[in-house]
């Protein structure tokens, strides 16, 4: 550790005998203001996440209480059946925010949303988990070396990237293998997702095994236990809030995430059970519509109400995986 | 592998088998185990390396310092990407000049000035985490409704007579929603790196009768200037990825001219893949463009996140090597 000495120098200059209080005056002043300054940064953070909610809310309202904008979307609009549709063929959900008579139903976008982040979780979290458990428990120092920087790049790579591989490489590779009724779809979209949420649930597990005290390790290897069998039956238990965690931030950022799903789902709104139909996600769906969009029109805000959506659901579920994290802390480390 | 009482005894040799045999079945299992979970790690990696390697072989032919020195031509399909570069660079000078300082001043109370206990504290740390959760495309939102509308609206008012000056998308207010955005990643390695320093030195500081102010500055800045640097560049090559914040801030399809001015328009790397990808006219056309224009998007963020890597590491054997 090199210590700068003519810095500690500097920050008490030695004080000629008359200036010597006016001089610590004007530090201590320096130290008032610089303590002030620091306070209201602190606070400028706070509000960011204020601020978001706030402007955000404060263009989804509408939704709730004006009569113009109510005329075309109103809550009842947004959520309940509708009849679009003939007798023979109801069509009780449709988003067709464009055309004569303006559709809003939000429920193709959360279903499309569910089903794109369900295949991503199934497809993504298995790896990360599996690979978080080889490197906390079994790899090499070299592997370990190896495999947390990958990660690292891999979560480095911007989602464009990822949606633009996906669009032209992954669609074409799954079309050819399976051959599916559409090129874009949601498992295409939640396999390159799947990607993007990789890293945290794989960070955040990896953290939670390597937290779990040596203690346990060393009582259930004296008591002859293989490694493999302590690391199931011991340090996973021991982790489980961490996993939880993990999954619940994956699920988090899989639901939130944009360029992915605008690129290679196929952005049609459509209400089926079927995973390899395309689909259009609440986030793409914002991505791709508020560029055109009239401001302050019906639309505007109803785009907005969906963004307010997305912002309560990804702040709850950050939530419960902080709560996930501080109760793995509390149980390993015994209070 | 203890015979009960009950049990008819079965002879030292029987039981050494049934031992064995148990012993072999577990290590199957558990080579299983080992097999699958060590096959998750090699299909990450060989899923990274892929992706890396099919943008390279793919992405090289196109490139060349025209490419990267020239304006599009033809409706994209030729001609650079000079103007792509050149916003992105901008934005990210312009976002990191406001987020370094706050992040810093912000990591600076976590660290140095709070007690954990206070509800200022408890309000930043939530505030911090939940930023870093917050998808992207709400920060596009927040972008529109705060800065552009909110804050160039109100700048329009008071200062132009209600004309769209700053009231439009510009780059001013992308680089603002990106610096929102990637405020934890600043406030975060900053405090790793001042929780790494020592609190001798500050008590030393201190005890020579140094006020906080003059400890800060002079004693622990100095020493976190590594996690700083961490921080800010983690926070460039976060920002130069990200698309959707800049979708209604800013960013444009295509501009004649570079921007000048804190209010123009701009074109940025990531939304030129996104446009070149999804609105191209002639999908063959722009493809090898479109490969060597995600090449440069990947290694700049890849160069940038590369040196962090190197300093973070050295950083934490500095610290490792304290105890």
């Amino acid at each position: 550790m090199r210590i700068d000495t003519s810095a500690i120098g500097s920050a008490l200059p030695l004080p000629t005998s008359n200036s010597l209080s006016s001089h610590l005056k004007g530090a201590r002043f320096k130290d008032f203001l610089f303590g002030k300054f620091i306070l209201f940064n602190a606070i400028l953070a706070v509000s960011t996440i204020f601020l978001i909610g706030l402007y955000i809310g404060k263009e989804a309202l509408p939704v709730f209480y004006d009569d113009e904008i109510r005329k075309e979307a109103s809550l009842d609009n947004l959520f309940a059946p509708q009849n679009y549709g003939t007798e023979e063929m109801p069509l009780p959900f449709i988003w067709q925010p464009v055309g004569e008579v303006p559709k809003y139903s939000v429920f193709p976008l959360f279903l499309g949303t569910l089903k794109v982040t369900i295949i991503a979780l199934l497809f993504g979290a298995p790896l990360a988990i599996g690979a978080a458990i080889y490197t906390a428990e079994f790899a090499k120092h070299w592997v370990r070396e190896i495999v947390k920087p990958v990660v690292e790049l891999l979560a480095g790579i911007p989602s464009v990237v990822l949606g633009f591989l996906a669009l032209v490489v992954l669609a074409s590779w799954i079309q050819d293998l399976f051959g599916f009724d559409y090129r874009l779809n949601a498992v295409t979209a939640g396999i390159a997702m799947a990607l993007a949420i990789i890293p945290i649930i794989y960070t955040v597990s990896e953290d939670a095994l390597t937290a779990v005290p040596r203690t346990y390790r060393e009582a259930s290897l004296a008591l002859g236990v293989a490694p493999w069998k302590m690391a199931i039956s011991v340090v996973l238990p021991a982790a489980t809030p961490g996993i939880f965690a993990a999954l619940v931030l994956g699920f988090g950022r899989a639901m939130g995430e944009t360029m992915v799903v605008l690129m290679a789902s196929g952005n049609a709104a459509v209400t089926s059970l079927k995973l390899t139909d395309s689909v259009r996600t609440i986030a793409a769906t914002i991505a791709a519509e508020l560029g055109e969009v009239v401001f302050r029109s019906p639309h505007y805000h109803v785009l907005f109400f969906l963004g307010a959506m997305l912002f309560s659901l990804t702040f709850l579920l950050n939530m419960l995986g902080e709560y996930f994290v501080a109760r793995l802390k509390r149980k390993l480390m015994g209070h | 592998m203890a015979t009960s009482p009950g049990m008819p005894s079965r002879g030292k040799w029987a039981n050494a088998l049934i031992d064995n045999e148990m012993r072999r079945s577990r290590d199957v299992s558990g080579k299983i185990f080992r097999f699958l979970t060590g096959a998750a790690c090699l299909v990450i990696v060989s899923m990274v390396a892929l992706i890396i390697g099919n943008i390279f072989i793919n992405g090289r032919h196109h490139l060349s310092w025209r490419f990267l020195t020239a304006a599009p031509e033809d409706g994209m399909t030729g001609g650079g990407i000079f103007p792509a570069i050149y916003g992105t660079v901008l934005l990210v000078i312009l976002m990191t000049l406001a987020v370094v300082p706050v992040g810093v001043m912000v990591a600076i109370y976590l660290q140095e000035y709070s007690s954990h206990s206070s509800r200022l504290y408890k309000a930043t740390r939530l505030a911090v985490s939940n930023l870093a959760g917050v998808p992207s495309i709400v920060f596009g939102l927040f972008g529109l409704g705060f800065f552009v509308k909110f804050l160039g609206g109100s700048i329009d008012r008071l200062f132009y007579g209600g004309n769209l000056v700053f009231g439009q998308p510009a780059i001013l207010w992308a680089a603002m929603t990106l610096a929102v955005l990637t405020l934890p990643v600043v406030i975060l390695t900053t405090e790793d790196t001042l929780r790494s320093i020592p609190n001798e030195l500050r008590e030393a500081s201190m005890a020579l009768g140094a006020t906080k102010f003059q400890t800060i500055r002079h004693i622990v800045l100095p020493q976190a200037v590594s996690g700083i640097l961490t921080g800010g560049i983690l926070a460039v090559s976060r920002g130069a990825g990200e698309v959707a914040p800049i979708l209604f801030t800013g960013a444009a399809y295509f501009l004649p001219e570079l921007p000048t001015k804190l209010t123009s328009q701009f074109m940025e790397l990531g939304y030129h893949v996104l446009v070149l990808s999804t609105q191209s006219p002639d999908v063959e056309a722009t493809k090898p463009i479109l490969y060597s224009t995600v090449f440069v998007l990947l290694a700049l963020t890849f160069l940038l996140n590369f040196v962090a890597i190197i300093i973070r590491s050295q950083m934490r054997a500095r610290l490792r090597t304290r105890g």
